[in-house]
């Protein structure tokens, strides 16, 4: 292969296949809806697709498909549906959407989706629970807590061998066997642990590449956003988890981010600013959103999102085939704790990432919508902004409801940071 | 005079008994929780405990005071730097409560009850030095390992509350706490069994005032307190009035204005409630023989009462509330929520919707807890009252 065509089939490819296989993963859900077939709901934040898919149940992220109504500008009609039924306006907006996919018996822009025959959720955000409460009441569907004990201070992280990792672990182990049983139950199949340890593996490739593929983003130019191809990215990770599709998609894609690192080959714009990305992205207006700062050549080199959202993959926590259930619960804990660490205490390794990234700047954006997000990055800020001489922008509204977004004035905040960073660069250049 | 024999309220003591409520309610209304600081200059330690339940016998065995932060009716002056839009009153008045110097603490601990309280811990931690933690309770309290977990969850939180003391604490001082607050929750349950049985004999908002005591001052002074007056209460001449019997629902966190509750008590009898459910937590006495932590960990999970914040299978909340009507013969229910509440606000829902099927009445509301205007919400709730009166 020529260079010409080695830079045509590799560049752009990791876009091209993960929309694929998204209209893939979606079709299935399509069929096993029409079919009457189960599927198992999950979340971002620790879905234990290890468990589910060794028992072949399609998996249904409703995240995903509440932030698809909002890419796909319909989220207001969902949200307003579910407001009338009761919701609150000050609730998470994806609740909402998905209250409203349910009460249309599973109608959604990307096409029909198949109701829960069991929903499997951690704590990593405590709305997860009371969410899953509401598909209790609609269907009485089996649901499970996979309750993964975080952090409990800032940098008291324990691992392996120590007393209270341990009990930690031990309780999400017990947890997992339970889940095991009721997924027995619930499909009739009996739980297979050659095929578990094959979507083991399959994980296990899928995390050593996440993690590679995140580290790789340090190249100048950066090779990929963080915002939006990241956001196809982590669609990928979260709905083709301990699948082969999965675990080939991401080689693949450490195959092309290699070779744009090898050839300087950055992503569609003039990088001139190298951003940091905290929060949720605003998808109601996504692209609009981020072209505010690709106008200016900011590019997002790296957010405590591709983190949490793949709840916590990037650890590239990799499990023992040797002793697989006690593994996973190692790496539930492991990686799950990491997930809440990017959101409670995300502070601390931004520190370390401006240097590692080389950021010119960071982009605070809280949410109306999500509270689990939120709530610490004014504090966070104040933090960083400390530690480190880093310009910084908060920005505020919604991922959601186009009716907490302000796109006017959102553009004049996000304006007037780029001439901040353009005069701060102007200023140490005559000073050096 | 050692600390834990120091009295921090000595204000209610030999006085008529609507005096010494009018001593317990001024204390509860305002924002400075004197009773801490007078703690603190007997030279005693505090545990600041944001809502909703923590096993306050661990902090009692060490000789400090367990402070329930609840919120205050101030405002976030200082506090307010440190959060975004969009968020409940009580973690930026909790906040402002220290930042302010009106409450000084040795340790500060919050729960994943919800997606804000968890950032807490660390939002304290980045402005603090002294230790800033989330107490992880078991949110599968259906499991077969959420017992053994707690145990040990409550066994790290001893060792911390024995790094900040400097005091050991032995399993025989947990087992005197354990009767210490034992009881508490008994003088509790009688002061609810007033409440619904003869709430003529008690306002609303005297009765939330004796239970908010529990949270700001060393328990045996509040079982002092509670076992003098409750008597006292119990021989009132006050006679039944016909009011209709309420169930306030929404209290289990941020805690509504005091002049909200004296509203409430204005216009029916509030027979049940919700109010502060952490410190009443756990609905009968917890053993004090054996592993007393294994005890206070069986009690969380097999003994206690139920919240928005807790997923337990074996308790929907929407059952909870109708036996919770049921128990008090109340004939309808207030179903409140804080602004910005997410599970407060989420679980209106699944309660309007289980109240419709029963046919019980209800009236949804928001509160603020540094609301100050309440004209609009008394004629409403007048209006609910009436209608119910003269159906």
């Amino acid at each position: 292969m020529n260079s010409d065509t080695a830079a045509t089939d590799l560049v752009g490819r990791g876009n091209r296949e993960g929309a694929a296989l998204f209209r893939d993963w979606f079709e299935e859900l399509n069929e096993t809806a029409a079919s009457g077939g189960q599927a198992a709901y999950v979340f971002v934040m620790g879905s234990i697709n290890e468990i589910l898919k060794s028992f072949d149940l399609p998996v249904v992220f409703p995240e995903i498909n509440s932030l698809q109504t909002a890419v796909r500008r319909v989220s207001q009609e969902y949200l307003e549906e579910a407001e009338d039924h009761g919701y609150s306006p000050d609730i998470c907006g994806y609740v909402k959407a998905d209250v409203a996919v349910q009460l249309r018996g599973g109608e959604h822009p990307m096409g029909q989706i198949p109701p829960p025959a069991l929903a499997v959720l951690t704590n990593a955000c405590n709305t997860y629970i009371k969410w899953a409460e509401i598909w209790e009441r609609m269907y009485g569907c089996p649901t499970f807590t996979i309750d993964v004990p975080g952090t409990r201070e800032a940098g008291g992280q324990t691992w392996p061998g120590d007393s209270d990792f341990e009990a930690d672990r031990k309780y999400v182990e017990v947890q997992l066997h339970e889940l095991i049983n009721v997924c027995q139950a619930v499909t009739g199949r009996k739980f297979d642990i050659d095929k578990f340890r094959e979507v083991l593996t399959h994980a296990n490739t899928m995390s050593r590449s996440w993690n590679r593929i995140l580290e790789l983003n340090r190249a100048k130019p950066a090779l990929f956003s963080a915002l939006t191809d990241g956001t196809i990215f982590l669609g990928v990770a979260n709905g083709f988890r301990g699948t082969e599709a999965g675990a080939r998609y991401f080689e693949r894609l450490v195959e092309e981010m290699e070779y744009k690192a090898a050839n300087g080959i950055g992503t569609a714009i003039e990088e001139k600013y190298r951003l940091l990305f905290v929060g949720v992205p605003c998808y109601p207006i996504f692209r609009r959103f981020n072209e505010l700062f690709t106008d200016w050549g900011g590019t997002f080199v790296n957010s405590t999102y591709l983190w949490f959202a793949s709840g916590g993959t990037n650890r590239g926590f990799e499990y023992d085939l040797q002793d697989p259930i006690a593994s996973l619960a190692e790496g539930v804990l492991v990686s799950v704790r990491d997930a809440m660490d990017a959101m409670f205490h995300q502070n601390e390794v931004l520190v370390d990432m401006v240097e590692e990234f080389g950021a010119d700047g960071v982009i605070y954006h809280p949410i109306k919508s999500c509270r689990t997000v939120s709530t610490g990055l004014a504090d966070g800020r104040r933090y960083l902004t400390k530690e480190r001489d880093i310009p910084t922008l908060f920005i505020e509204s919604d991922m959601m409801d186009p009716r907490v977004v302000s796109e006017a004035q959102m553009k004049n905040r996000i304006d007037a940071f780029f001439e901040g960073l353009a005069s701060r660069r102007r200023l140490a250049g005559t000073k050096g | 005079m050692t600390v834990t024999a120091t009295r921090v309220f000595p204000e209610w003591r030999d006085k008529s008994l609507d005096d010494a409520l009018l001593e317990c309610r001024d204390l509860v209304e305002s924002a400075e929780f004197e009773t801490v600081a007078r703690w603190r200059e007997s030279g005693g330690m505090v545990a600041g405990l944001f809502q909703v339940y923590f096993p306050e016998e661990i902090v009692h065995a060490a000789g400090m005071l367990p402070f329930k932060m609840r919120g205050a009716p101030l405002e976030p002056d200082q506090a307010d730097s440190h959060f975004g839009s969009y968020l409940c009153s009580i973690l930026k008045t909790s906040l402002e409560l220290v930042l302010s110097e009106r409450v000084e603490l040795d340790v500060f601990f919050s729960h994943p009850i919800c997606d804000a309280a968890r950032n807490l811990a660390a939002i304290w931690g980045r402005n603090y030095d002294h230790p800033s933690q989330i107490v992880y309770l078991p949110q599968n309290p259906n499991s077969a390992g959420s017992i053994d977990y707690l145990r040990h969850e409550y066994d790290r939180v001893r060792r911390v509350i024995e790094r900040v003391s400097g005091r050991k604490i032995g399993d025989d001082d947990l087992r005197r706490s354990i009767d210490v607050f034992n009881e508490n929750r008994r003088l509790m349950r009688e002061l609810y069994e007033i409440k619904s049985e003869t709430p003529w004999l008690v306002a609303a908002e005297d009765a939330y005032a004796l239970v908010a005591l529990a949270g700001m001052m060393p328990r045996q002074e509040h079982n002092e307190v509670l076992a003098t007056l409750l008597p006292m209460i119990r021989e009132r001449s006050t006679k039944p009035e016909d009011r209709i019997r309420l169930v306030f629902e929404g209290g289990f966190c941020e805690q509504p204005p005091f002049d909200l509750i004296r509203m409430l008590g204005r216009t029916s009898y509030v027979v049940d409630d919700d109010f502060l459910i952490g410190l009443r937590w756990i609905t009968s006495d917890v053993p004090t023989e054996g592993d007393p932590l294994r005890n206070l960990a069986e009690a969380y999970v097999e003994r206690s009462t139920y919240s928005p914040v807790q997923h337990d299978l074996r308790k929907p909340k929407e059952e909870m509330l109708l036996e919770r009507i049921r128990q008090s013969r109340a004939e309808a229910a207030i179903i409140a929520a804080a602004k910005m509440c997410e599970p407060g606000l989420e679980e209106q829902v699944a309660y309007t919707h289980a109240l419709d099927a029963a046919g019980i009445s209800y009236f949804v509301s928001e509160f603020e807890e540094n609301m100050s205007s309440f004209d609009q919400l008394e004629l409403q709730l007048e209006t609910f009252v009436e209608n119910l009166l003269f159906a």
